[in-house]
């Protein structure tokens, strides 16, 4: 129930309600509503779902996938990578 | 695209898979209540990274797949009427009613138009005055603010000809439900991060707490399923059950303020029934009294409405995670994307159809599947 | 509640098969073919309709011919990149040379709607015209009829075409091995997405263009270059994954690709994620792809990125025995999937 994407702001234009923005998502650029993110502003990232932003994407938080996998990696035995894991990694 | 291809990266993917291999020391049932996690799960194929211990059950987070059968027949009726324009998310537009889906209606002749976001509705009323413009208002807490602010803005800028149908559940409840229920097997949930996103996630420690299950707020790129797994599996293994946010780059545990309070201004919550479950007390949302005006349902007179379900179908076993689709007798044969009996077999993240697209062949035992 | 011991076998299915013809049927999925398996193969049964492929290709009066038709009723009628007329001119092109065929000769037929502006009319009619001679084809027959108002969505065209097949190559299905390597011509899903920028409610700030283009000019070279070309086949509507489904299940073996290696280009990606479509069933114009044996597969696209349309050629994948009919690709995190055919067209969801 929850196909929102995150996209640039560019700009925006007006107040309250009737705050809208032009958001870049990855060259497609799309009319969004800013209503329920009154903290937004130009060059965040907000997550967009049917037309209206509803966060705004906390960039300090994105890297908390990787530092989870590098904090079990050093709790675990995690010395040898598994072999799909190498294989994963020789094709990048 | 930034903040969703480095979710996809092929190497943490594999490692979170060999973490969560490292931390499965016995079997366990975990359920993601999101029709988005379901089809990003088997679009990525990642329930083949994980142990064979961890069985993953899709729960009932299709909203699409939980609206009654009587609404919509309800749609379709309003839908066919020559003075309304019927507006709708794709979604909707091949879910079978009791004869019939809108997209018929559209074959018909009906004016039946998909929409991506519902304020398009307001222009759509003001440049057909003449003309009935109806929203088919489906959807979690995740859309209600969308359908709220339609609403609100239509009734601030005096906009008559617009109504909605509102088909609104809620997740807790739903969880409750199906934890509460004589045969539950669901030992962890995936709670769903764009929901929690706008509710926050407030809710779910009472059902934490009343059924001992650790709850994960979870995203929808594979790291994040995968993250979310490995701290619900985490916290079984060490037989805790707290509830714990993974998708911190968009949830707060408050939610989006300004967003919960035109759900609250707009509607109220009342009891559902949810397709292929029943009734569930306090499960969904209907207009409040001072936007009662815009209700489809009240203003075209289609209130009272009964219809019969296929006796084949099995949706409601597959949505409390009772029964996989593959465990149904008529998946793949009677039942197809093409001639559904129900639901999830419709909807694009509905269990079934994800089953069916992806898995089918595996499970008609062909060759090799890689 | 419903369980699975109360179910009986005589119970209605609520919609079996669609009493009429809904706009699925024309989505180039699941229904569509059904639509032609059952309702028009079976009434025309001819060894050259069997074949499946995108022409009829035959022998008369000495000649080796390739002959076929399309018809075109894109709304709407003016897009980035393209237009009706446009695609009537290139598709027809496109079909004759996945043949293996130099196209030589067009004709065409116009359905107007009465009250289509008369400048609309002369800008689609100059498009064909320049079409056609970008692509060194003549139109040298035609028809036009006018239906009443509310009966057409403007205009309606059909181009039928004949080639000329000037090399002993049977390029269809039916020649397609084990072993062969799977080509693509360039990215996918601009077309698609360039028709459901114009569509109301789905406009876009930005322009992605339509890739419609003829096609003829790299088939040729392909040829020309001695390849052992097995097949070829272009991608309209329903997309790279329809194309390919449709050429493992004529001929029974088994198609892997790698997501990996499949080009879309960003804002294309952007567009998708957003709408919920999945790149691998957006219609192209001016894409092919092309079955070649193991050994010829470098040459192939380096011969191909030589010319402008498909510049981008790259590898996508190859034909093993096994998995009956089957496509599966690889998933960008490793893990595999079948791609199984859609039942209609894609529509924009929000689950």
């Amino acid at each position: 129930m929850c196909l929102a994407i995150p996209g640039k702001i560019l700009s925006t234009d007006g107040e309250d309600f009737a705050r809208l923005a032009r958001v870049d998502f990855g060259g497609i650029v799309k009319e969004v509503n800013l209503a329920y993110v009154p903290e937004a502003q130009i060059g965040n990232y907000v997550i967009v779902h049917v037309g209206f932003a509803i966060s705004v994407v906390n960039e300090a938080e994105a890297n908390q996938v990787f530092e989870y996998l590098k904090q079990m990696d050093e709790l675990g035995e995690l010395g040898e990578l598994s072999p799909e894991a190498k294989a994963a990694k020789k094709e990048q | 695209m930034k903040y969703i291809s480095e979710y996809r990266d092929p190497v943490a993917a594999q490692e979170f898979a060999q973490t969560i291999r490292r931390i499965t020391t016995r079997p366990w049932t975990i359920m993601e209540i999101c029709g988005g996690q379901t089809h990003a799960i088997v679009k990525f194929g990642i329930d083949e990274l994980l142990p064979k211990e961890i069985t993953l059950v899709h729960g009932p987070g299709c909203p699409v797949c939980v609206t009654p059968l009587e609404l919509i027949d309800k749609a379709v009726q309003i839908a066919s009427r020559p003075d309304v324009i019927f507006c709708s998310f794709g979604d909707m537009l091949r879910v079978p009613g009791s004869k019939e889906d809108l997209f018929a209606v559209k074959a018909r002749g009906g004016d039946v138009r998909v929409l991506y976001t519902p304020l398009e509705c307001l222009k759509i009323a003001r440049a057909n005055p003449d003309k009935q413009v109806v929203f088919f208002a489906v959807g979690f807490e995740t859309t209600a603010p969308a359908h709220a602010m339609a609403v609100y803005q239509a009734k601030q800028q005096g906009i008559t000809n617009f109504s909605i149908i509102v088909s609104h559940v809620l997740v807790p409840p739903a969880m409750e439900a199906i934890l509460s229920a004589e045969v539950c097997k669901v030992q962890g949930f995936l709670a769903a991060g764009h929901v929690c996103t706008i509710m926050g996630y407030d809710e779910y420690f009472p059902v934490a707490e009343k059924h001992k299950v650790p709850i994960v707020v979870t995203g929808f790129e594979p790291l994040d399923i995968l993250q979310g797994i490995a701290m619900c599996v985490a916290q079984l293994e060490q037989g805790r059950h707290e509830v714990e946010n993974q998708y911190t780059r968009s949830v707060k545990k408050d939610g989006n303020l300004p967003a919960r309070a035109l759900i609250r201004e707009v509607f109220r919550v009342v009891h559902r029934k949810w397709r292929g479950i029943g009734e569930v007390p306090e499960s969904g949302l209907a207009l409040a009294p001072e936007y009662a005006d815009f209700d489809a349902e009240r203003r075209f007179g289609v209130t009272e409405y009964t219809a019969a379900e296929s006796p084949e179908c099995i949706s409601g076993d597959i949505m409390r995670g009772l029964a996989k689709p593959s465990d149904c007798k008529a998946f793949g044969t009677r039942c197809t994307p093409e001639k559904p009996l129900g639901a999830p077999m419709v909807s694009n993240e509905g269990a079934c159809a994800a089953y069916y697209r992806y898995r089918r062949a595996e499970l008609l035992t062909v060759g090799k599947a890689q | 509640m419903s369980s699975i011991k109360d179910f009986t076998l005589n119970c209605p299915i609520p919609i079996s098969d669609y009493p009429s013809v809904t706009l699925a049927h024309g989505g180039g999925g699941k229904l569509m073919h059904q639509l032609i398996e059952r309702m028009i193969l079976p009434a025309f049964k001819s060894e050259l309709l069997e074949t499946r492929h995108d022409g009829a290709v035959f022998n008369l009066g000495g000649a080796k011919l390739a002959f076929t038709t399309d018809s075109y009723v894109v709304n709407p009628l003016f897009f980035p990149g393209g237009d009706i007329g446009s695609l009537a001119i290139n598709g027809t092109v496109n079909d004759l040379s996945m043949c293996g065929a130099r196209p030589v000769y067009l004709s065409c037929g116009f359905i107007l709607e009465e009250g289509l502006p008369m400048e609309t009319l002369w800008a689609v009619v100059q498009s064909m015209k320049q079409c056609a001679e970008a692509a060194g084809v003549q139109l040298v027959t035609g028809d036009t009829k006018v239906v009443d108002r509310g009966k057409g969505d403007g205009i309606f065209i059909n181009t039928a075409g004949v080639g000329v097949i000037e090399n002993e190559l049977t390029i269809a299905p039916a020649s397609v091995r084990a072993g062969d390597a799977v080509i693509l011509s360039g990215d996918i899903g601009r077309h698609g997405i360039a028709i459901m920028a114009v569509r109301e409610g789905l406009e876009f700030e930005s322009k992605i263009e339509s890739d419609c283009a003829p096609l003829n000019g790299a088939v040729h070279k392909l040829i020309n270059a001695g390849l052992d070309v097995h097949c070829l086949r272009d991608l309209t509507r329903g997309g790279l994954g329809t194309t390919l489904i449709e050429i493992a299940e004529a001929t029974g073996l088994h198609i892997a690709i790698e997501e990996t290696k499949i080009a879309v280009r960003e804002d294309v990606a952007g567009a998708c994620e957003l709408l919920g479509f999945d790149p691998l069933y957006l219609a192209n114009e001016g894409r092919f792809v092309a079955f070649v044996p193991e050994d010829q597969a470098e040459e192939a696209v380096a011969v191909l990125s030589r010319e402008a349309v498909s510049k981008e050629a790259v590898r996508i994948g190859t034909v093993t025995d096994g998995g009956a009919g089957l496509v599966t690709m690889k998933s960008r995190i490793g893990t595999s999937r079948i791609i199984d055919m859609l039942s209609g067209e894609q529509l924009p969801r929000i689950c």
